[in-house]
């Protein structure tokens, strides 16, 4: 992207500039933020440790005691169980088709139609672009029941990863990333390519699209979450274990299985990691990516 | 260059009446046709369906589904059970706004001071958000489960029945855990509207001998209004729609109905039950409200 990738504030360039008048006055100012982040981040990050600590457990240790690591009650056989309950393998790769579908999909009609939004003149494209703007505000519970008799009564697209993609094909958070990403190009670029005789397609294969790799990355890394981390929509759709993505199949074993097993918790605390594993790291590794600008339509419930 | 020659005196035809690159069409034309199917058509679909006595029947069949008129929502609005999801919306709503609006703006104004590890915290708030509910509740079961770590560090004090099985405790716990999930989001959003703020703002209010707190009411506070309008807009979409937590934090609704909401209502009416007319209106209901507490919330925000 053009802009710096973690903007500072004016005021942190301008007090590194200025000479230090008073340290003491200056630390205390610094020391109630700092104190504040700190307890703010412990509430944030516990849960997580709590996880991974409980996912390690061979017997469930909810006693403070158990929130810290004990060599001697530490194990991988509750992998084992969650692998059994719920076949992490196939469920994982049912994740990955579901979530590879929607991004797949969403590069190539979300690519086109951010092109078009941004460097295409025909009638009628303000209109396109105020339509997305008014639907998109439609909550998807809204559409749950319609979509529900559409996709999975009347097309009979119940246990199929079409069903499970189908309303989540275009991400519209993608097609804004595009649409601005295009706009910042320089209008010359398109107007030399349109001059030697490049037809659109070609501009947007060979020009625009390689020109996009840092917005490609961003809609990618961006979208990756929504479907990873569904759960209503693909546990409307998937009856069968077979074709459940990982989150489902979890929500399923949580609700059917805890209820009967003394203490199931190390084989939830199990799946739940390898559930969060995949979206935490990628949002590690990409973090500058998830900025307010890009995530604005990405709210959901 | 003959074209744009022929454009200078008068355009021809098509492009007059389509526009200088008709292919934009194509181009735009999966994207709409998926808008079509999968926003509009539905929306006037799930509109229609409110008003019949619509249930499921084998595909292809041909059933007869009786014009019910105002029937289902004369039903819901009658209906204890949509009564309580309905007061659980406001519970959620009056316990997340505010929680998220206060927590949100004194994590962003911290953050967007000149402190080590600012990318740490960041990223630490933001971690909640981009994991998945269902893994984040197991762990939330796990903490806040009757012999959990909670009670354990509560001892006496803990509530009996737990948390999540007393019909008091299960929608504060439901809202809390929403807050905390989406929080890192609202954080972001409102470190952004500070880092636009101007300085000099600032320092026209400390040359004017404004203190901490004068310079936080006067500068930072209308700095971002409009960041707020849109935080308590969507968080009370969000609040309007949450499911997955009653679905597993709280067993289905539980307990006994205590912590029931609209969407839950509308799964288990609609396609658990086969009543989908009915849950269509419980849908339609619920975005009436939506867009009128929106609506409400942004007037009385901008105008102030």
């Amino acid at each position: 992207m053009a802009t710096a990738t973690q903007p500072q504030h004016p005021e942190v360039v301008e007090e590194r500039a200025r000479p230090i008048a008073a340290p003491s006055r200056r630390s205390r100012r610094r020391l109630w933020p700092l104190l504040g982040l700190t307890v703010g981040a412990l509430v944030f990050l516990f849960p997580f440790y709590y996880m991974v600590i409980g996912a390690l457990q061979t017997e469930p240790n909810s006693s403070i005691s158990g929130a810290f690591p004990n060599p001697a009650n530490l194990t991988l056989d509750n992998l084992r169980d969650i692998d059994r309950a719920i076949d992490l393998p196939r469920t994982l790769l049912n994740s990955g088709i579901f979530t590879g579908g929607v991004l797949l999909s969403t590069l190539v009609l979300g690519l086109l139609a951010g092109y078009a939004l941004a460097r295409l003149e025909f009638r009628g494209r303000g209109a396109v672009f105020s339509a997305m703007l008014l639907i998109l505000i439609v909550p998807f519970q809204l559409l749950m029941i319609p979509l529900y008799v559409m996709i999975v009564r009347n097309y009979g697209l119940a246990d199929s990863y079409l069903g499970m993609i189908l309303p989540f094909a275009v991400s519209a958070i993608a097609v804004f990333i595009f649409r601005q990403f295009f706009l910042q190009l320089p209008r010359e670029l398109f107007e030399s390519a349109r001059l030697d005789g490049a037809s659109e397609l070609k501009i947007l294969t060979r020009i625009a699209i390689p020109l996009a790799k840092p917005a490609i990355l961003t809609a990618v890394i961006v979208t990756f979450i929504g479907p990873w981390n569904e759960f209503l929509w693909p546990f409307l759709v998937t009856k069968q274990l077979a074709l459940q993505p990982l989150a489902v199949a979890l929500a399923n074993f949580i609700s059917t299985v805890a209820a009967r097993q003394a203490n199931p918790f190390g084989a939830i605390l199990a799946g739940a990691v390898v559930l969060a594993v995949p979206a935490v790291v990628l949002f590690l590794v990409f973090q500058r990516h998830f900025r307010a600008s890009n995530l604005g339509s990405a709210i959901k419930g | 260059m003959a074209a744009s020659a022929a454009t200078t005196s008068r355009p021809p035809l098509t492009r007059r009446l389509l526009g200088r690159h008709p292919i934009g069409y194509l181009f735009v034309a999966p994207y709409v046709v998926f808008l079509f199917a999968i926003f509009a058509y539905p929306l006037g679909f799930a509109v229609y369906m409110s008003f019949y006595d619509y249930f499921f029947a084998a595909p292809g069949a041909i059933v007869e589904r009786p014009f019910v008129g105002l029937d289902n929502y004369t039903t819901a609005l009658a209906d204890p059970v949509f009564h309580r999801a309905m007061l659980n919306v406001v519970i959620f709503i009056a316990i997340n706004v505010p929680l998220t609006v206060l927590v949100g703006l004194i994590l962003a104004t911290a953050l967007n001071t000149a402190i080590p590890f600012r990318t740490f915290f960041r990223a630490s708030y933001f971690v909640p958000y981009v994991t998945a509910s269902v893994a984040v509740i197991g762990v939330w079961l796990w903490l806040f489960n009757s012999d959990g770590l909670v009670n354990n560090l509560l001892g006496p004090l803990a509530p009996d029945p737990s948390w999540l099985v007393n019909s008091f405790w299960a929608m504060p716990i439901i809202a809390l855990f929403a807050t905390w999930k989406q929080l890192g989001f609202y954080v972001l959003l409102y470190l952004a509207a500070l880092q636009n703020i101007p300085e000099e703002l600032y320092e026209a209010a400390e040359v004017d001998g404004a203190g901490t707190v004068k310079r936080f009411t006067v500068v930072t506070l209308p700095g971002v209004r409009p960041t707020t309008t849109l935080v308590v807009i969507t968080a009370t979409i969000t609040g309007a729609n949450f499911f997955t937590e009653p679905y597993l934090l709280t067993g289905r609704g539980g307990p006994a109905g205590a912590s029931v909401s609209p969407v839950l209502m509308m799964y288990t009416e609609g396609i658990e039950q086969g009543h989908a007319g009915f849950a269509a209106a419980i849908g339609v209901l619920l975005a009436i409200g939506v867009i009128v507490v929106s609506l409400v919330n942004r007037y009385l925000l901008e105008r102030s």
